[in-house]
């Protein structure tokens, strides 16, 4: 068949079938909608797990005379073991990127500026503050290298990795991308059984046409080719329109809160990065699923 | 043209089979009239050739391909050697008598330039030249069939088969109608038409084959509709 036939009876019809193409494109449009805030919710928590990891440190507690840590039994760090301790973190370069001494009137001072209205922290003194070394790592995931090395050294009262707050927070934004993702699914289902239920009424309606097709010598393809056609039309303006509403919550959702706080957020680069997918996802499935119908409830 | 060789045809759900051992040859350019009563087998034959449906027994060749052994994926290229005419008419309403017809060649991906030189040659031989923009509803029952005909033979089919194609019309409309096909016959076609029409068998005095039961009866040239037994 011409091209121009082709595209002149695929107007014809969905203008006749209006209906059915608006719903196939607005069911299309929620499942993919779903499928892309899934997927943009993963790529914000690598964002923000790139960001933060950068700037996490691992924290090794020396101990103070009044530390009551069990490796403490033998009082304050004393000059030789923090010097051994400093040797040993310079050994470990380059893993260990650098290493911040905070003596306890800093860690004093950084508390007090944290939490200067607060009553709790009020009445504390310098030297009930465990002194520090702060170190930052080449490579954050090796956190592990750090705290077995360090936990239960003399003069060590305790190696706190900071990825230990930030984890639970990222496995929350993932379980929410991976519900999103789930209700996806359950929304592609949807979409799939619609596209199928429309195809079987199109052929239905359309049966006079695909007859006179098969009689005077149309092939098998031919004779789909429209049906797969039109649904592919719907399910990427489907699709097109949930980029779109994708965009808009990027650009004016997410770009408002990243005006407002200091944090990495995605961007409308990322929806244009997920859009493929999601466009081929769509159109596979509408294929696949308008095959396979078409395979059963048309006569060629 | 056509072969059929010792074949019967049961349906799926039925115990009895529609046509019971045919044998029989219909030769390039001929007319024949298929005759019978109702449920005689006659539109099985017409879709035994037409390659709807697959003989039960026995072997089946229309324009030199054997239909038992012929793959799906070869059955559009038969098809595009017969044209059909059914009773119903079988047109697309929303489409004018000009792109009905065009239809036929634009599913198979024939050129517009073709298209537009083709389509108004067969109309003017059916006898609707000028009525190209009516609409199927505009058009007389006889006219509806002659749009059915110029689209079965806008392909210049080797075969054209007519499953009653008078058996909506009125008798004078029918003769125009069998006397259209007979035209048509004479420009090589080979015509297998089925019929109740005894006036019209009676009056063009072709090749009759009549069924009865599903079994082949008869197979007299110069038939009649029915002879005195």
């Amino acid at each position: 068949m011409r091209l121009q036939f082709i595209l002149s009876e695929i107007w014809i019809d969905l203008r006749r079938n209006r209906s059915m193409a608006i719903s196939v494109a607005l069911v299309t449009m929620v499942s993919v909608l779903f499928l892309g805030i899934g997927l943009l919710d993963q790529r914000q928590v690598d964002a923000l797990k790139g960001y933060w990891y950068d700037r996490v440190q691992v924290s090794i507690f020396l101990c103070t005379a009044r530390s009551d840590l069990p490796n403490c039994s033998a009082g304050a760090v004393t000059e030789s073991q923090r010097n051994q301790i400093r040797r040993q973190l310079d050994a470990m370069r380059p893993l260990v990127k650098s290493v911040f001494p905070e003596s306890q009137l800093q860690a004093y001072d950084r508390l007090k500026a944290q939490y200067k209205d607060s009553p709790t922290y009020r009445d504390i003194m310098p030297s009930q503050m465990p002194e520090s070394f702060r170190v930052q790592l080449s490579d954050p995931t090796k956190y592990d290298v750090i705290t077995s090395s360090f936990t239960g050294a003399p003069g060590v009262g305790d190696v706190q990795d900071q990825r230990r707050i930030l984890d639970p927070l990222f496995n929350l934004l993932r379980g929410l991308s991976f519900g999103a993702l789930a209700l996806a699914s359950l929304m592609v289902l949807c979409s799939v059984l619609l596209v199928a239920t429309t195809i079987r009424q199109m052929a239905f309606s359309r049966r006079r046409e695909t007859g006179i097709m098969r009689l005077v010598g149309a092939s098998a393809f031919n004779i789909q080719l429209p049906f797969i056609l039109e649904t592919l039309v719907a399910t990427v303006v489907g699709s097109a329109l949930a980029t779109g509403v994708l965009w808009a919550l990027v650009r004016y959702g997410i770009g408002y809160l990243g005006t407002r706080l200091p944090i990495n957020f995605i961007t409308t680069a990322d929806v244009w990065t997920v859009t493929p997918w999601l466009v081929a996802t769509a159109a596979g499935l509408a294929i696949l699923t308008a095959w396979v119908t078409l395979r059963r409830y048309l006569r060629v | 043209m056509i072969r059929f060789e010792n074949v019967s045809k049961t349906y799926r759900r039925s115990s009895q089979p529609a046509l019971r051992d045919i044998s029989l040859q219909v030769g390039r350019g001929e007319f024949v009239f298929v005759v019978g009563q109702s449920g005689s087998g006659k539109s099985t034959l017409l879709r035994l050739i037409l390659c709807e449906e697959a003989a039960s027994a026995g072997d089946v060749l229309v324009a030199g391909r054997e239909l038992s052994a012929l793959p799906s994926r070869k059955v559009p290229a038969l098809r595009r050697e017969i044209g059909t005419v059914f009773q119903d008419f079988r047109l697309l309403p929303n489409k004018n008598v000009f792109q009905n017809v065009a239809f036929a060649l634009q599913v198979l991906g024939t050129s517009p330039h073709t298209i537009r030189a083709v389509v108004p040659e067969t109309l003017e031989l059916v006898g609707l030249g000028g009525k190209e923009k009516r609409l199927p509803h505009q058009l007389s029952g006889g006219e509806q069939q002659r749009v059915a005909i110029a689209r079965a033979f806008v392909n210049k089919p080797a075969i054209l088969l007519a499953d009653e194609p008078t058996g909506n019309l009125d008798p004078t409309t029918s003769l125009d109608i069998v006397r259209l096909l007979d035209r048509i016959n004479r420009t090589g076609t080979t015509i297998v038409m089925a019929t109740h029409d005894e006036g019209i068998v009676d009056q063009l005095r072709k090749r009759v084959l009549e069924l009865d039961n599903g079994e082949l009866v008869r197979d007299q040239v110069r038939g009649v509709y029915e002879v005195q037994r």
